[in-house]
């Protein structure tokens, strides 16, 4: 009988990101460079934003998987607490340096772009303000495992972090909108009825949709390659500690 | 719990407990502020509420990690863990002390550095009010981070840099109290979310603290 939890053991997701990581991989260079070359040489310039708007190809997938690699933690973080499997605590510190510099890339970027459209590198607009204290909300974490010496410990408190940080940022992000109004667009990639409805131009037109599907797949991708590299790379050196340890006690 | 109570705030009261360094960190604060922006009475008038709010934060901020560590180290810790009262109820306990050290004399504080910042008339109730509704939940937060770090040697810096984030709808809501109790606008929205946040973080962080406490403690 096949269920997900059998990936809990390390030995089998070994063995199975052993096959599936170079897949991933190489799926999600072939989908960058072809989204990027797509995106950046093949799309015309916007009549107003001229080519400063091929910076949504970087930008949105940035920001997307910014989010989302929370939620993986989250989630990674409930699985350890409530199943208590290693793995997913691996999971969770695995996936927060990459959400941190995906985050990171999306505010980059997102100065780079708001410089010649807003005039401005930054300004407190609620979604500008949310990713950067989203931002911060990584540090914390990351400090936090950086900081504990003990596993399991380590593992257990950070999970409690990451719950309750994610409260304190959904809170934050509606404190936030409450406190300014923002010069950000709204999200307008998916907006319900836009195709046929008569707000046709405020949708992203398809032209630069597609490529930027292609660059949010490329995003998603490499995001679970680099997750799964860095797991497996944490369960090797839990290994090797145990192998340390086991020798010393020789 | 009592005894917990009286004991937690004789050890704040007495020399070297710390009770008042909150304090003069806020006076320097807003002593601090006019030198960093300049003298002009309007510019002031305007920041006050915003100034005197994080200055109230960062004074909080500081006696934090004392609401954990000395009993860690001691061991006092382990005895109130094996005590009959619940942990729950010690976190509780600590929060309350701590914030009858740091958040009510900021509170009481706060209008006279008000009018070191000329703050404007109609902004004192309100900013007091707010002060009165937001430094509880501050206290309650940072005993949350507190009890997170209380097993690293010199946790305090991590300490700010895990419990700042999570003070920021704190802050947001009740600097707009304040802000707008000093422009004279309607207030009721960010202060019933002020003591919602408040409240919720009374009943609930302290489970999580404890929680978090056991696992230090394993």
């Amino acid at each position: 009988m096949a269920s997900i939890w059998e990936y809990a053991n390390p030995v089998k997701f070994m063995r199975l990101t052993d096959r599936v990581l170079p897949v991933v991989a190489l799926g999600a260079a072939v989908c960058m460079v072809a989204g990027l070359i797509w995106g950046f040489f093949l799309t015309p310039d916007d009549f107003r934003q001229g080519s400063t708007v091929k910076i949504i190809y970087l930008h949105v997938p940035a920001a997307l998987i910014a989010i989302n690699a929370w939620f993986v933690m989250l989630v990674a973080s409930l699985v350890w607490f409530i199943r208590r499997h290693h793995v997913s605590a691996l999971v969770a510190k695995a996936a927060a340096p990459v959400g941190a510099v995906m985050t990171l890339i999306a505010l980059i970027t997102g100065a780079i772009w708001g410089e010649p459209m807003w005039g401005t590198w930054w300004v407190w607009d609620p979604r500008l303000t949310s990713f950067l204290i989203l931002f911060l909300f990584y540090l914390g974490y990351i400090a936090l495992w950086e900081a504990i010496e003990s596993p399991d410990t380590a593992a257990d408190l950070t999970a409690v972090l990451c719950l309750v940080g994610s409260v304190f940022a959904v809170l934050s992000r509606y404190a936030v909108n409450f406190w300014n109004q923002g010069l950000h667009q709204g999200a307008s990639v998916l907006r319900a009825g836009a195709v046929t409805g008569s707000d046709t131009e405020e949708k992203v037109s398809n032209v630069f949709a597609v490529p930027l599907f292609v660059c949010i797949a490329g995003f998603v991708l490499l995001f679970l390659a680099l997750v799964l590299l860095r797991t497996r790379t944490e369960i090797r050196k839990r290994r090797t500690a145990a192998l340390i340890a086991r020798e010393r006690l020789v | 719990m009592k005894a917990l109570l009286l004991r937690d705030l004789k050890l704040a009261f007495r020399s070297g407990g710390g009770f008042g360094l909150g304090l003069a960190f806020f006076l320097i604060v807003a002593v601090l502020v006019p030198f960093g922006v300049g003298p002009e009475n309007d510019l002031l008038a305007k920041i006050a509420a915003g100034v005197l709010w994080l200055g109230a934060l960062l004074a909080c901020l500081l006696s934090l990690d004392r609401i954990f560590a000395l009993d860690w180290e001691d061991g006092s810790l382990d005895l109130l863990a094996t005590s009959p009262l619940p942990l729950e109820a010690v976190c509780g306990v600590k929060a309350l002390a701590h914030w009858l050290t740091t958040g009510l004399p900021l509170t009481l504080a706060a209008p006279v550095l008000g009018l070191l910042l000329s703050l404007p008339e109609t902004g004192y109730v309100w900013l007091v009010t707010s002060l009165a509704l937001g430094t509880p939940a501050l206290s309650v937060i940072g005993c949350f981070g507190a009890a997170l770090t209380v097993g690293i040697k010199r946790g305090g810096l991590l300490l700010s840099l895990l419990v700042l984030p999570l003070y920021v709808p704190t802050l947001i809501f009740g600097a707009e109290v304040a802000r707008r109790g000093t422009e004279g606008l309607a207030v009721s929205g960010p202060l019933a979310l002020l003591a919602g946040i408040s409240l919720a973080v009374i009943a609930v962080l302290p489970f999580v603290s404890a929680l978090v406490l056991r696992i230090n403690l394993r």
